[in-house]
C-alpha cells in the first residue's frame, strides 16, 4: 500500500458542518487543517442523508437546505485552503513527542499537534441486514464489501439488495462465482437502468438467477453458510449458497474512535465546556459526537464549540503566543486572512 | 386531531392522539410506543419506523412514494401495507387509524 505522509497543525476527523466550520475558526488563528472523511464529499449527514431537506434553526437563515448550508460553509472556509482526504477512515491514533500520529485505512499518515474529532454520529458503515442470527456468519461467509474478487471464485454466491452496489457486484462477480443468485424485495431497482438491463440479460441467458423476495433466515454451521431461506410472493424457498453479500445501506457507528482510550459517556465523547477537550489533552471533540451536561445536538451548538476549541488548539500549537481577540468586521489582520482586504 | 392505535407484536394496544400535520412516527415517539426507533429523526433516511397499516386504512394512508419504497428495501419483513411511519402525515381523515409494529426494525 502506498503511504502518504502529511504534516499539519490540525487533523479534523469528519467533514460535516462542524468539522468544516472548525476550519474557519482555526484558520483565523493561522492553524492549517487537514480533514479526513469516510464519505466521498463534504457535508456528512447533511449531504449523505438529507441534502434537500430544509433546516430552520441556523441563525440568520430562516430556511436553508442541508446541501446549501454545506456549499456555503465550503465557500466560507476556502480562504484557509483546507485539504480533504475523502474515502478514508482514521483507524489509529497515537501520541508522539511532538503531538499525534494518525493512520488511515487508505494509507495516509498524519503528524499533527492537535486532533479534532467532529465525526457526528460516527462513521458510515455497511448496515447489518435484519436477518436473525446473521452475526455468526459475518466475516467468514457473510461479507459487506468486496476486498478481493478472487475470494468469490467457485462459490455459490447470494447477493441481496436492489441498489448500485448489489447490481455492480452481480455483474462483476458472475464470471467468477460457481452460481450467483440476486435477491431483491421487488421488481423495481434503485440502480442505474443500464446495470439492471445487463443483469436481466444475464438472467435470461441462464448465467444468474434473480429471485424476488426477502431473506428471512440463514442456515449453516460454524460460520459457514449453507443456504438462505427466502420469503417470496409465492411462499418460502431455500436457496443453497456458500457466500452472501448483503447491501442494506449505511449506518453510523462510533468505529475506531471508541478504542482510543478517551472517556466516553453512553457512546459519546465526554468533553469540558471551556475547550471542548476530551480526557486526552490535545484531542478535542465537537458537534454531535461529544457530550457534556446540557448538550444539544444542534449544528449551531457545534459551531460555538468549534470557536472555543480553536482558542485552546492555538495555545497548544503556538505556546506562549499572545492571542488577541478580534472581530472579522473590524480587524484588518483577519480580513487579510479572509482575502477581503 | 386523530386517534391512532399502535398494536405491538405481543398484542398490546397503544391508543394515542396525534395533531394534524404531525406524522404517525412523531405520535409514536412522543407517546413512547415501543418498537418504533426512528433513528434518522424523520428524514426518510433509515427504515426504523416501519409499520404495517391495517388493511382497512390502506386507501386512506395512500401508497409509499418512490423514495420511501427505496428505503423499505432495508426494512425487515416488508409486507403489503408496509409503510415508514414518518412518511404518513396525520389528517382528520385518519382518525381511528390502526397500525401494527413489526417484530423488529432494520
Amino acid at each position: 500500500m502506498l503511504t502518504n505522509l502529511v504534516e499539519t497543525d490540525v487533523v479534523i476527523i469528519g467533514a460535516g458542518p462542524c468539522g468544516l466550520f472548525a476550519v474557519f475558526e482555526l484558520g483565523l488563528l493561522d492553524l492549517k487543517c487537514h480533514l479526513v472523511d469516510i464519505l466521498d464529499r463534504p457535508g456528512g449527514q447533511c449531504t449523505e442523508l438529507y441534502p434537500e431537506k430544509p433546516i430552520y434553526d441556523i441563525p440568520a437563515w430562516p430556511e436553508i437546505s442541508a446541501q446549501t448550508l454545506v456549499d456555503k460553509l465550503m465557500e466560507q472556509i476556502r480562504p484557509f485552503g483546507p485539504e480533504f482526504h475523502f474515502g478514508e477512515m482514521v483507524t489509529e491514533l497515537e501520541r508522539t513527542e511532538e503531538g499525534f500520529r494518525l493512520r488511515t485505512d487508505g494509507g495516509t499518515t498524519f503528524r499533527c499537534k492537535v486532533v479534532v474529532i467532529a465525526a457526528g454520529g460516527g462513521s458510515f458503515q455497511p448496515k447489518r441486514p435484519p436477518i436473525p442470527g446473521i452475526e455468526a456468519y459475518e466475516g467468514k461467509s457473510v461479507v459487506y464489501s468486496v476486498r478481493r474478487m478472487e475470494d468469490f471464485r467457485g462459490e455459490d454466491l447470494l447477493i441481496v439488495g436492489g441498489g448500485d452496489s448489489a447490481l455492480d457486484w452481480t455483474l462483476n462477480l458472475q464470471p467468477l462465482a460457481r452460481s450467483l443468485t440476486l435477491v431483491h424485495r421487488r421488481p423495481e431497482f434503485r440502480a442505474s437502468p443500464d446495470s439492471v438491463k445487463k443483469m436481466f440479460a444475464l438472467r435470461d441467458a441462464g448465467e444468474i438467477a434473480f429471485e424476488q423476495g426477502q431473506v428471512a433466515a440463514v442456515k449453516g454451521e460454524g460460520g459457514q453458510l449453507e443456504a438462505a431461506i427466502l420469503k417470496t410472493p409465492e411462499g418460502e424457498r431455500e436457496i443453497p449458497c456458500t457466500r452472501m453479500l448483503p447491501f442494506f445501506g449505511l449506518t453510523m457507528k462510533l468505529g475506531p474512535v471508541a478504542e482510543w482510550g478517551l472517556d466516553l459517556h453512553e457512546n459519546l465523547i465526554a468533553v469540558d465546556t471551556e475547550k471542548f477537550q476530551t480526557s486526552e489533552p490535545g484531542i478535542f471533540a465537537i458537534g454531535d459526537i461529544n457530550w457534556y451536561p446540557g448538550k444539544l445536538k444542534l449544528i449551531l451548538s457545534g459551531f460555538h464549540e468549534a470557536a472555543l476549541m480553536a482558542q485552546a488548539a492555538k495555545r497548544i500549537v503556538s505556546p506562549g503566543e499572545r492571542i488577541v481577540f478580534q472581530y472579522t468586521t473590524s480587524s484588518s489582520a483577519l480580513q487579510k486572512k479572509l482575502g477581503v482586504l | 386531531m386523530a386517534k391512532i392505535t399502535f398494536i405491538t407484536v405481543d398484542g398490546t394496544r397503544y391508543d394515542v392522539t396525534a395533531d394534524s400535520a404531525s406524522t404517525v412516527m412523531e405520535a409514536a415517539i412522543r407517546n413512547g410506543v415501543p418498537g418504533i426507533e426512528a433513528e434518522c429523526g424523520g428524514a426518510c433516511a433509515c427504515a426504523t419506523c416501519h409499520v404495517y397499516v391495517d388493511e382497512a386504512w390502506r386507501e386512506a394512508t395512500g401508497e409509499p412514494q418512490p423514495m420511501e419504497e427505496d428505503m423499505l428495501d432495508f426494512a425487515y419483513d416488508v409486507r403489503p401495507g408496509s409503510r415508514l411511519s414518518c412518511q404518513i402525515r396525520v389528517t382528520d381523515a385518519l382518525d381511528g387509524l390502526v397500525v401494527r409494529v413489526p417484530e423488529r426494525q432494520a
